[in-house]
């Protein structure tokens, strides 16, 4: 047998090779940064709590839940609207599937511009990565970097529902690959329901 | 008439319905954060609506419960990581309430 001959039947064998838990690698390849990224978050979630845990006076600077309870509302109605356009990209409507992608991708865009207004109202009285006129500096640089890391996780999410949906639209993407930029959109909002409580919900001024 | 992918994952109407009840258990976490208990007890209870919404959230809206393998993959990794992590809490407690120098 040749070294061809070899060769061409290691490819069939590849190919032929059941995926993974019969998913298709670009899908699984998302799912295992998505448990990579799980990973990340809880480090520094437990990180936050275990300084938060040790450390006395902990400051509670949040007075109201209004801005934070919009972003919510807005992140989590964005995951809808993404289950909406995958479901019309996998019945072949690319008008309705790019329209809810877009519409998604706005959310997203409304998300972040909250969130650096919450930012700003921070750091207008006071608070920075590394200080906090509350008392411990610590509070700043967990703050500033937990939200920071969700913020930009929706700002790549944001840039990549637009590339994706506009691919989508002009024929170079799939439905499957809305569907993998969609699962990336959902850990997005699913961390956000750990990151809420944590850093807003446990540190409200009562 | 459903196609059959919606019939496979239950439409568009299971995923509304997801969708309100995760408004709802959000609405319930910032409910608990107005309580008059103590942060352990406010800490518990926010954890475990968290993890029913994060448990709707994979199951539902990223359809791991259509693919059995994928699951129990996803949900063991994560869970062992997260759980390894959980070792430095009594030193924490440590550092506030015990050691000297924390003081």
């Amino acid at each position: 047998m040749s070294q061809a001959d070899l060769t061409m039947q290691g490819h069939s064998t590849a190919a032929m090779a059941e995926p993974t838990f019969s998913v298709p690698a670009k899908k699984m390849a998302m799912w295992l940064f998505i448990i990579a990224d799980t990973a990340t978050f809880a480090g520094c979630l437990v990180a936050y709590g275990f300084i938060r845990n040790s450390t006395p006076d902990w400051p509670r600077p949040f007075h109201s839940i209004t801005n934070v309870a919009l972003m919510t509302f807005i992140l989590l109605t964005s995951s809808l609207t993404m289950l909406i356009g995958v479901r019309s990209a996998q019945k072949d409507d690319k008008a309705s599937a790019f329209r809810w992608t877009m519409i998604t991708a706005l959310g997203g865009i409304l998300f972040a511009a909250l969130h650096i207004r919450e930012w700003m109202g921070m750091i207008g009285e006071g608070a920075t990565l590394f200080h906090n006129p509350w008392g411990t500096p610590l509070f700043g640089s967990l703050f500033f970097s937990i939200t920071g890391l969700h913020l930009l996780h929706v700002t790549g999410g944001v840039i990549a529902l637009i590339a994706v949906g506009i691919r989508y639209k002009g024929g170079r993407y799939r439905a499957d690959d809305l569907e993998i930029t969609g699962l990336y959109w959902h850990f997005v909002d699913l961390v956000w329901m750990f990151v809420v409580p944590l850093i807003y919900l446990l540190n409200l001024a009562h | 008439m459903t196609t059959v992918a919606e019939h496979k994952s239950g439409g568009m109407g299971k995923d509304v319905i997801v969708y309100l009840c995760l408004l709802v258990l959000a609405a319930i976490q910032f409910f608990i954060a107005y309580q008059s208990i103590v942060a352990a007890q406010m800490l518990v209870r926010m954890m475990a609506v968290a993890v029913v919404e994060a448990g709707l959230a994979l199951l539902f809206f990223m359809h791991l419960s259509e693919n059995r393998g994928l699951k129990w993959f996803v949900l063991i990794f994560t869970v062992a990581v997260i759980l390894g992590m959980q070792y430095g809490w009594t030193d924490s407690y440590r550092l506030v309430n015990g050691a000297p120098w924390a003081k």
